[in-house]
Formats: structure tokens, sequence, C-alpha cells
């Protein structure tokens, strides 16, 4: 009888550590932050999404990646930029569109000049239904629209795994901002682009490191 | 020794227990209850930014004055009883059976009654005469609305997975990241979500209601004095429930009136993209990715 209690008690101890394992990882495990690469006083971050990570622990799920400055993909969405200063971001978007839930944010806001380019061509406002996620600062005021590779895009030529080569189907998106003073700004992706996820919400929108993350102005 | 005589002997040249308590209770309260109505109370919010604000703010005053004496009731009975009634080493008797005391039990039920209904009074009278139903959650079609004549302004608030958009109906229907409105008229909020359950909590200004995905809940304020305020979520939301916050302006009539033309020119290359302007939206296809 003593020891059955005993072991009831075991057991209950390293589930009740497990949860706590799980709840600490939870609070405290973010991805690590990626700084800038700084050129002629003004920084730079080139992003690319990818439609599917391809790796553990979820292969499936869409999401951000950064490059650092040796020039290696990086499975993070927290960059550091310095303050007050000329951030320029180049993303490489190998998704497929989804479309905005808000059209509201199909306008291009908060960049320099109220604009972004699209594969070199300047551009404010994209169709709703042509946009494969957001970059979207809400504090800053910030929010870019990123059009999807055409669904005509040949299957071979669609990205499967991260990191994705310039070789497959993509568009590029380039967009300017002055960083604000010191402190961390949370950004995410607006488009419901989270495949099979209640509202395409769940999932890697709801995971920091996928489709959110935090601007870090140090 | 029997029990009884034990119950008897405990009962004998007992001081006025009920006397010392009544004491105790109503020096506490007339000195607690001023402290809570000149020192305290001026702290306690939504404070007056609003009618809606300011009627709220009365309403916790005059709650927390009255639930004064019922708490002080209970700690000076708890005191007293810990100081008077403990164990002090001797023999553990047992104390005299209760009986019944119709007095009290009539009192402690026309007390409470009178209590209760004054409150659902007072209540009642509060949401009727100034609020209007502020965050009543009561839908599209609210008990207690202000006079027509007021001809309110209509301020859609748009919740989503995490941002505060906010459409003008009376501006050509732009929608907005930050919510700004005129002093000194009463604005009608229709609140909607386009994903999952939100609740916009306007706390300095009184107003707070839910947004709920195909339902229109519609709020009223009225405010009366300019500055800044915050927009927060108050419904559990998801990973960035937390961030899902913002600042609102509220500025006079003329400074609104520029600021909404400004927008309407500034969007208009959106606006036309917005879907019609209309009470509840169901993004169609509810996109899943």
């Amino acid at each position: 009888m003593r020891g059955r209690a005993i072991g009831v008690a075991g057991v209950l101890i390293v589930l009740l550590a497990l949860v706590a394992l799980y709840i600490f990882d939870f609070l405290v495990v973010t991805p690590p932050a990626l700084s800038a690469t700084m050129q002629n006083g003004s920084a730079h971050l080139t992003l690319q999404t990818v439609p599917a990570f391809g790796h553990t622990p979820d292969p499936d799920w869409v999401s951000y990646l950064a490059e650092d400055q040796q020039g290696h993909w990086q499975h993070t969405t927290i960059y550091r930029v310095p303050a007050h200063t000329l951030v320029t971001v180049t993303v490489y978007q190998y998704d497929s569109a989804t479309g905005l839930r808000n059209p509201f944010l199909a306008q291009v806001r908060g960049t320099q000049g109220a604009t972004a380019t699209y594969n070199g061509k300047s551009f404010s406002t994209l169709n709703p239904d042509l946009a494969s996620h957001t970059f979207t600062v809400p504090d800053l005021g910030i929010s870019v629209p990123l059009p999807g590779i055409s669904a005509n895009a040949p299957a071979s030529k669609v990205c499967g795994a991260a990191p994705c080569p310039l070789s497959d189907a993509h568009t590029t998106i380039t967009f300017s901002f002055m960083s604000p003073g010191k402190g961390n700004y949370r950004w995410q992706c607006f488009v419901p682009c989270a495949a099979s996820f209640y509202f395409g919400f769940g999932g890697p929108m709801q995971t920091l490191g996928w489709m959110s993350g935090e601007i870090e102005v140090a | 020794m029997s029990a009884g005589a034990a119950i008897a002997r405990a009962g004998d040249g007992e001081p006025r227990h009920g006397v010392r308590i009544a004491i105790l209770w109503a020096v506490f309260t007339v000195i607690a209850v001023p402290l809570v109505i000149f020192v305290i109370g001026p702290h306690i919010p939504p404070f007056d930014r609003s009618v809606q604000s300011e009627d709220q703010h009365n309403v916790n005053v005059v709650l927390s004055t009255l639930a004064v004496p019922i708490v002080g009731l209970i700690w000076v009975y708890f005191g007293y009883s810990i100081a008077v009634f403990r164990n002090r080493g001797s023999e553990i008797v047992d104390g005299p059976p209760l009986t019944s005391e119709p007095r009290i039990q009539i009192t402690w039920l026309a007390v409470t009654s009178v209590l209760v209904l004054g409150l659902a009074t007072y209540g009642t009278i509060g949401l009727f005469g100034s609020s209007h139903g502020a965050g009543g959650g009561q839908g599209p079609d609210p008990l207690a609305k202000p006079p027509a004549s007021t001809h309110p302004l209509q301020v859609q608030v748009i919740g989503q997975q995490w941002l505060w958009t906010f459409r003008y109906p009376s501006y050509g229907g732009v929608e907005t990241a930050q919510l700004v409105v005129p002093a000194n008229r009463w604005i009608e909020f229709h609140v909607t979500s386009l994903d999952v359950d939100h609740s916009f909590w306007a706390y300095e200004l009184g107003v707070k209601a839910d947004a709920i995905p195909g339902s229109d809940n519609v709020a009223y304020l009225d405010a009366t004095k300019t500055g800044t305020f915050q927009v927060r979520c108050a419904e559990l939301c998801g990973l960035f429930h937390g961030h899902m916050n913002s600042y609102g302006k509220v500025v006079s009539q003329t400074d609104f009136a520029s600021w909404a033309v400004a927008r309407e020119h500034q969007f208009a290359a959106i606006t036309k993209l917005l879907p019609p302007y209309s009470t509840v939206y169901y993004p169609d296809p509810q996109r899943r990715g």
C-alpha cells in the first residue's frame, strides 16, 4: 500500500515538473535576436517568408526567416536595430496569396513615403486578395502587405522547405522606415495564413518565432 | 461536571459582548467611511473624462462606502472573537445552545432586502439616466439610449487578432488605426469582431463592450474632456492579447472634423477596397490559410 502511494506521488511529481517545464519554456525561451546589418549608417534586414518550414518541430508551418551578417538564414523573428536609424527591409516572399481578412491592411503605412516596392515597382495599396502575408508593427504604425507568388507558378518552383533559394518562385518587397527610440515593438503577420488552423490564426500565428516577433530597438 | 452545568456556567456573569462589538463597529465606521469617501474616493477609477466614466466613478465610490460598515462588522467581530473568546488554556467547554431569534432574523432580512433593492434601483437609474448601457453588452438594440435629438456620431470598432481598427460611416466609411472622437457629442459605438471574441475597453472613458464576430454590440459615450485615453482588449484572445492596445484621443469638435476629413482623403484609395459599411462583417471566404 505504501509503495503504491509513493509510486502515485512520484508520477504526480514528474507530471507537475513537466507542466512547470513547459510553462517555463513558453515564458522564457524565445528565439535568438538577429542584428540588422549596418551599411553607410543605415540598417538592413533581409527576410524571407516560406510556405512550409520543412524541418522539425513543425515542418508544415508557415514562417519568417532572417539572414544574419554572415549570409546564413536563421529561424528567428526577433530583430535588433539601432534607434533613430533608417531601416531598410527586403523580404523574399515565397508563399502564395491567402488574402486579408481586413482589407484595411492592404495599404502600405508608416514607411518612408508611405510606399514599398514590389519586384522593383513602387506601390502603396495592394489588392487585398493578393496578400500572402503582412509585416506589421502596430505600435509604430508600420504595415506592409506582401504579395503572394503567382497561382500559376509551376509546382517544381514552389519552395518546399526553408531556406528557400532565389531560383524558386518568389516576390521581392522592399521598404524603409525610421526606427524609433529604445524599446521592444511587437510585429506580426495579419493574413490568416496558418493552414488548417482555426480561422487561419493558430499554430505559427500564435507562436513566437514563426509569423510574429519583436523589433528590439537598442 | 455535566455538559449542562458547563453550558450554564459559561453564560454566567458574561459582559455584554454584543454592545461592545456594536460600539467598536460604530467607531470603525465613523472613522472609515469619511476616509473612503474623501481620501480614497477621488482615486477610484474611472474618474470624470466622460458622463459614463463619472457615473461609474460615483457608483464605485458609493459601493465602496456602503461596503465599509459590512466589512467593518466582519473585521470587528473577527478581531473581538480572537481577542476575547480565545482559549486561555482552561478546559474547553461548549457554548450555550443556539436558539432561533425572530427579531434578528427579521432585522437581517429587512436590512439585506433594503440594501439589495436600493442598490438595484440606484444601478438602474444610473444605467438609464446617464450611462445608457455603456459596455452593457446588450447587442444592437440597447434598452437605454440617449435621446434621438442628440444625433450621435457612429463609430465602428472592429477587433481582430491583434488589432483594433475604427470606421466612421459619416466620413465615407473610412477606416483608421486610431480612435479619435469629439468631445461633448454623443458617440454610438458599434463593436464587432472579424475573428474571435474580443472586448473593447476604453476604461478611462467608462466604455467596455464585447466584440463578437457576427454581432453588433452598441455602447454610448459622451466624452466631456479632451485628451488621450487607452484602448485595450479585455477578453483573452490569443498570443498578443496583452499587446492589443492603443491610444485614442478626445478632441474638440472642430479638430475632430478636420482630422476625419484629412483621414478620408489620406485613406481614399484603401477605402475603395473595403467592404461596404455594415454593422457586422463575415469575411468571405473565412480564410483559413
